[in-house]
């Protein structure tokens, strides 16, 4: 059976920088995968190649065995591939029922309608309730959402991800940017997320990703450095020389 | 000479003065539009501003006339400043359509001002006797004015060309148009920056205003007719580029004229016709960014 | 902690049922949405002698709410929707001079059609484009057909316009009458019934996914909507209506002519939504109402005052009221649930 997501020999570069070097990745069904490497090693960068934000030089992105490469972000989408952005991409001046549904709306097709009235699809609201329901947002159902702390939009934008039943899903730093009393709640998610999904997460903070991964790919300067088992990675003496360099480095300049 | 030739070196030689002209008056835009990414609808009042001043200059105070095309620029160049600082200032962040809108609105109140002061009925300008009739270059008699339009403008190209690739200045709103946030963090002060070349820019949109006078007539509806020219020289040209600009100038410039030598009434077509096709192309314009 | 757990579900699937409540309800027609109407009508009985006015102000209404569905809810500024309003006005005007057509009902559905199809083959193409690139597109656009009219103004009538149009009675039966009465009826009638469609429009989850654009576009994409067909789409429907707008703006001047291009128009109507209140629905009404009505009273008085006039309004609103008289009134009403809840 094929892979959930494959990656086969992505390059990208911007002008004359190269910020994706032949990258290889794979994603099983029901991947727990982390995508780790200092600032600047082009996480997001291979995020936005593998959802079609940006496209490759070379390379092919291969979802459940067929060949998206050619295919738009949205086409994409349509496939079952999710992701959350970095900085929350969410329709601020909607509320958080209406971010949900419209995803809804759209995964099902109901977003071409123009005649019938969002309120007559009971399923799409329902369903849309249950995704707040488990996130516990309930509450804030028909706030708008750029009235809401910014760790509950974090969650808002996961809820969106998770809403368009993917069968790949992207997460990139879903903790970024939430106060440290609130990141458990994003955490808590990622843990309890559907086991059939494949899931690739970039994180920084180590903890996360150990307790989270059951793969680790590591990212330097745009080329895949390593890839192994959290035990493998958390032994890999160089691994911890390219964090270190950067420490060491920076300890060098105070010293 | 073939009559086609001599056609052709009217053309040429009209088109190239009109040119001029769209350049003068535009750069300013292009700039700041590209520095700022501020939408100035209010431009084409500043030229109509520059050319009212040099109206009072020369008719009521008996001033020359290419004295008052300076002095309108500094001007106009002047209260622009008060208008960025007082009001622009405040709109740096809001959409483009707030941008619009309150440009716009602000010049209505200025054609509405221009309207109450001098009236609707087009102005002329007295001409300095060097400037009116003829000049001979050899084969033909061009009109004096638009030869000196054009020296001017090739004049003043140079001296932007110049100030732009070879100063400290022109440097750092190069940098400031490439990359706003890189060029702060090397500690360029992108809004002093801003400042000088919105005042230049508006200084030099009077200077066009002023010359426009001559070609065109002055009227208050001008700061409006003829925005829709700048907007167009703009965004075909490319925002924040010298060069886009002038190759805009020249091409819609040569293409305007030409079209209404050769198809009188229906010749106004051209201009636009290009606009769509080069914006189509390239929708960022001859040397604009994406 | 059961007993907390229960009481927390509890509350969940009461704020639940309340949000449910909420989105079922939201399309359904509220009292306060009869006012325009019945204002309408009033008018009727209360102006009779300023029916040709009023025939003109539900002309703009109806123009405004098409630039609303672009605008308002799409998000997408253009400057050449006077086109739109052009080709319909002009569709129903050379049908009943060149043609001999002067039916007006079916003269509508022409006019819809070609105005349609217009806004489809542009917003195609230039719908791929956006900010400054679109503005001048848009512009071109309008002004290319308004030259093209001028090319052959043996045809079109150039600016001197398409003269001493005569249209058949109304479903064969009402005349045109000095005073317009009828016709008021005629343009009110067909208001409602677009003014329908376009609220099913808006309450739809092809409505709701236009929101999605003008919020976050990169969302959108993200999520897996056709981004460019939708705005084609709603792009090509905006077109219709404005041609009907602009059909009937012919049938009761019964007289046309190329101005009806002009970029001033496109910024008419822009300025009249935005005073009222963009993405509001009732927004064009408003502001259509309110500027017209100004207009016709103080431009009499002196046009100059009333250029300056709206060009201060302009600069006020962007300063202090962004988002229009119903953006003011709905801050008002927040403002006073606010205090009730305290």
């Amino acid at each position: 059976m094929s892979a959930a997501l494959q990656v086969e020999a992505l390059n990208r570069a911007f002008g004359a920088l190269p910020v994706t070097r032949d990258v290889n990745l794979t994603l099983e069904r029901g991947a727990r995968h982390a995508l780790i490497g200092p600032n600047g090693a082009g996480k997001t960068t291979l995020v936005n190649l593998i959802t079609g934000a940006l496209k490759p030089h070379s390379g092919r992105v291969i979802l459940n065995g067929d060949d998206i490469t050619a295919l738009s972000q949205a086409d994409r989408a349509r496939r079952g591939l999710a992701r959350t952005f970095q900085i929350n991409q969410l329709f601020r001046g909607l509320s958080v029922l209406e971010n949900i549904g419209m995803c809804i709306s759209e995964r099902d097709g109901h977003a071409d309608n123009l005649w019938r009235p969002v309120g007559s699809s009971r399923a799409v609201l329902d369903e849309a309730l249950d995704h707040l329901d488990s996130l516990r947002i309930v509450d804030d159902a028909l706030k708008l959402v750029r009235e809401l702390p910014y760790g509950r939009q974090r969650l808002v934008e996961i809820a969106i991800a998770l809403a368009q039943k993917p069968r790949v899903l992207l997460l990139d730093e879903p903790a970024a940017g939430v106060p440290s009393s609130e990141s458990h709640l994003i955490l808590d998610v990622v843990a309890a997320l559907d086991p059939d999904i494949a899931v690739l997460i970039i994180e920084h903070d180590m903890d996360v990703v150990f307790r989270f991964a059951k793969e680790i790919t590591v990212l330097v300067q745009g080329a895949v450095f390593t890839h192994g088992t959290p035990d493998e990675i958390m032994n890999n003496e160089q691994v911890k020389a390219v964090y270190l360099g950067q420490e060491g480095h920076r300890g060098g300049r105070h010293g | 000479m073939p009559q086609f030739a001599i056609i052709a070196v009217s053309i040429l030689f009209d088109g190239l003065a009109y040119a001029m002209f769209l350049f003068i008056t535009s750069v300013g835009l292009s700039v700041t539009m590209g520095l700022m990414g501020f939408v100035n609808l209010a431009h084409g009042a500043f030229a109509m501003a520059g050319g009212y001043v040099v109206v009072t200059l020369t008719r009521t105070l008996g001033v020359g006339f290419v004295p008052s095309l300076v002095i309108a620029a500094v001007v106009v160049g002047a209260v622009s400043v008060v208008f960025e600082r007082g009001l622009y200032r405040r709109l740096y962040k809001s959409t483009d359509l707030e941008q619009v809108l309150l440009t716009i609105g602000l010049a209505f109140m200025a054609i509405a001002t221009a309207t109450y002061l001098y009236g609707p009925i087009p102005k002329s300008v007295p001409l300095p006797d060097w400037l009116q009739g003829d000049v001979n270059l050899g084969f033909r008699n061009f009109p004096s004015y638009r030869a000196f339009l054009i020296v001017l403008g090739v004049v003043l190209i140079a001296v932007l060309w110049y100030a732009f690739e070879r100063t400290n200045i022109g440097a750092k709103i190069r940098a400031a148009v490439d990359n706003r946030r890189m060029a702060e963090s090397v500690g360029i002060n992108v809004d002093r920056l801003f400042t000088l070349t919105f005042a230049v820019g508006s200084g030099l949109a009077a200077l066009g205003g002023g010359l426009a006078i001559q070609l065109f007539g002055l009227s208050p509806s001008f700061a409006v007719l003829y925005l829709v020219l700048f907007l167009i020289v703009v965004a075909v040209g490319g925002l924040g580029s010298l060069k886009g600009t002038l190759l805009a100038a020249l091409v819609l410039g040569v293409f305007d004229t030409g079209g209404k030598y050769l198809l009188s009434d229906a010749g106004g077509f051209f201009v636009y016709a290009v606009t769509v096709a080069v914006l189509l192309v390239k929708p960022a314009g001859f040397y604009g960014r994406e | 902690m059961a007993a907390s757990e229960t009481i927390g579900a509890a509350g969940r699937s009461e704020a639940r049922e309340r949000a449910a409540d909420y989105l079922l309800k939201r399309h359904r027609f509220r009292l306060a949405e009869t006012l325009p109407w019945l204002a309408a009508i009033a008018v009727y009985f209360i102006f009779p002698e300023r029916m040709t006015f009023g025939s003109q102000v539900l002309v703009m209404v109806m123009f405004a709410l098409s630039l609303d569905l672009i605008l308002g809810y799409a998000g997408i500024v253009t400057l050449g929707h006077a086109a739109f309003f052009g080709v319909g006005a002009y569709t129903v005007g050379l049908a009943a001079a060149r043609l001999g057509w002067s039916e007006p009902i079916s003269g509508l559905f022409a006019a819809a059609i070609t105005a349609g199809l217009t806004g489809f083959i542009t917003g195609w193409f230039l719908l791929r484009y956006r900010g400054l690139t679109l503005l001048m597109l848009t512009l071109a656009t309008a002004i290319l057909l308004q030259e093209t009219g001028n090319l052959r103004s043996d045809i079109s009538g150039g600016y001197d316009g398409l003269p001493g149009l005569m249209f058949k009675p109304l479903l064969g039966v009402f005349d045109y009458d000095l005073y317009g009465h009828t016709y008021y009826l005629y343009v009110l009638a067909v208001l409602v019934v677009v003014f329908f469609f376009v609220r099913r429009i808006v309450y739809s989850p092809f409505g709701q996914a236009l929101t999605g654009v003008r919020e976050n576009v990169r969302r959108m994409h993200a999520i897996g909507s056709p981004v460019h067909r939708r705005l084609v789409t709603v792009y090509t429907i905006a077109a219709a209506i404005a041609g009907v707008a602009g059909a009937l703006f012919t049938q009761t001047n019964a007289y046309v002519t190329l101005t009806v291009f002009d970029f001033d128009n496109s910024a008419k109507v822009m300025v009249m939504l935005i005073l009222g209140g963009t993405g509001r629905l009732y927004g064009a009404f408003v502001g259509a109402a309110v500027y017209m009505v100004l207009e016709d009273y103080f431009s009499k008085l002196s046009p100059t005052f009333w250029q300056f006039g709206i060009g201060l309004m302009l600069v006020l609103a962007v300063l202090f009221t962004p988002r229009g008289v119903l953006g003011v009134f709905e801050s008002i009403g927040r403002y006073f649930s606010e205090r009730k809840k305290s």
